[in-house]
């Protein structure tokens, strides 16, 4: 068999998506197995130039993790768009612009704001930021333009399939090399997880109780037995698409939505404030304020992994 | 420059706000042509994704109207879509968009004169508001 042709990128990432990778454990030789790598910054020393000087199409398949927040992720992924023949979008960021997108409630003068000059660690009375170029005695130094907002890849380049999870399960990562090796990819566009709610595959009791307050993780001991959302803890379940294996109610924990939306949902954050707006039940005006205080952060919460590609996308400017 | 004339979508229930449109229009009642109504069965059928999608769309304001409390044709639909707006309001606010974007309001079918006046006001509102512009990257 003519081994696969496989390119990894980080683009802005916390490099989760990378080990999850390695994660896969011995099975990562069936990766290789099946595939030469090549091009992985964590792991490999190639540089961009190498890519560069690759023939169009000559990658097989990109999986490429991260969001893209500036000039120069923008020009890796249409680089590597136009080397490869598939593109995967790897992980929630890359997918929904993840937790860095959560940048896009505020802007890059605010960002730089406080990471120039408010952070106690700084000491900048000039005022002085990043500038994409600045002249030196030796010449022009070039850096990266810091976006406004974050996007996903599937904003910048055309997008295969999508790999949802912060990071993706192991299982989700084998199942798709599984299908790359033996050529059973979905039709393009797909979403490789379940079509169906987290709450579908959830092993938890359901049995349709209301709600009176909100309670974060820590202020009560759950009942490992019912649902979450009906014991008052915010979990992302009825808004966010399955196949994770419910890894976080396993271990007691909300879910959090990094899958994203399940099919057929167009803005995950306004589905989850609905089905929490229905199970919580109070009638009179001061009860549902209270329950608009206690839910501190909706677009934080509601939003936490995919602001980017919310139908708002970001806060007005 | 011309003068501003918002857009303005209305979700209105079939039961109670839809029938006091209606009535507001038999009975002759001027009010702002600013309106596009649509209609639902219940104010609680207004899933919060509709009023983003509205504004998303070229909506500079969203009117969702529906029974008074005490009177949804479906018992509860009302005190649900009272919560909804709630904390979509927070959540809009979040995202730099005033609260005077979105109403909800309580109209019988009887209130055809009430129906004119709320939307008299939120077109006023709105067009003090100005338009929602709305720039995206992608
Ligand atoms: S999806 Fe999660 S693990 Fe992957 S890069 Fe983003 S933050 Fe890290
Ligand atoms: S809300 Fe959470 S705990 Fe409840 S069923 Fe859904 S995923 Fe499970
Ligand atoms: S339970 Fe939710 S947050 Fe946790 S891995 Fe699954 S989709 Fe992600
Ligand atoms: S039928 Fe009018 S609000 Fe429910």
């Amino acid at each position: 068999m003519v081994k696969l042709k496989l390119a990894l990128y980080w683009a802005a990432t916390c490099g989760g998506c990378d080990v999850a990778v390695l994660d896969t454990n011995e099975k990562i030789l069936d990766i290789v197995n099946i595939a030469d790598i090549v091009f992985w910054p964590i792991a490999m020393d190639f540089k961009r130039h190498h890519v560069e000087a690759m023939e169009d199409k000559s990658i097989d398949v990109c999986l490429f993790n991260g969001a893209v927040r500036n000039s120069e992720l923008e020009d890796m992924a249409k680089l590597l768009r136009a080397k490869s023949k598939t593109m995967v979008a790897f992980g929630s960021c890359a997918c929904f612009g993840g937790i860095p997108s959560l940048a896009n409630l505020t802007n890059r003068s605010e960002i730089f704001e406080r990471a120039y000059v408010e952070a106690p660690s700084n000491v900048n009375p000039e005022r002085v930021f990043p500038k994409t170029k600045t002249a030196v005695s030796e010449g022009e130094l070039e850096l990266p333009e810091f976006y406004d907002t974050v996007l996903a890849l599937g904003q910048v380049v055309p997008v295969e399939y999508f790999v949802p999870g912060c990071p993706p399960p192991v299982d989700l990562i084998l199942k798709v090399v599984d299908a790359l090796a033996t050529n059973q990819l979905p039709p393009p566009g797909a979403t490789i997880a379940a079509e169906k709610t987290l709450c579908d595959e959830c092993p938890r009791k359901k049995e349709e109780k209301r709600i009176t307050k909100i309670y974060r993780p820590h202020e009560i001991i759950p009942d490992p037995e019912r649902c979450l959302l009906e014991q008052g803890i915010i979990c992302m379940g009825p808004a966010t698409r399955g196949g994770c294996g419910a890894r976080c109610i396993e271990a007691n924990m909300p879910c959090r939505g990094c899958f994203g939306p399940p099919a057929g949902v167009y803005d995950q954050g306004a589905k989850m404030l609905s089905a929490l707006a229905s199970i919580y039940d109070v009638k009179d005006e001061k009860e549902i304020a209270r329950m608009v205080e206690e839910i501190i952060d909706p677009a934080g919460t509601f939003y936490r992994f995919g602001m980017s590609t919310s139908l708002l996308q970001r806060k007005r400017m | 420059m011309e003068e501003f004339e918002p857009k303005i979508i209305a979700f209105l229930c079939n039961w109670c706000s839809y029938a006091g449109a209606d009535l507001a229009g038999t009975s002759r009642i001027q009010y702002a042509p600013n309106v596009r109504v649509i209609r639902v069965m219940c104010s609680g059928r207004v899933d919060p994704t509709f009023v983003i999608k509205a504004l998303r769309a070229g909506a500079d304001g969203v009117l969702i109207g529906g029974c008074h409390f005490g009177d949804c044709h479906y018992i509860e639909g009302n005190y649900k879509t009272a919560r909804r707006v709630a904390l979509l309001k927070k959540l809009l606010g979040q995202l730099g968009i005033e609260e005077e974007r979105v109403w909800l309001e309580w109209i019988s079918a009887a209130e055809g004169s009430h129906f004119a006046q709320v939307i008299n006001d939120i077109t006023a509102k709105v067009k003090e508001l100005g338009p929602f512009a709305r720039q995206n990257n992608s």
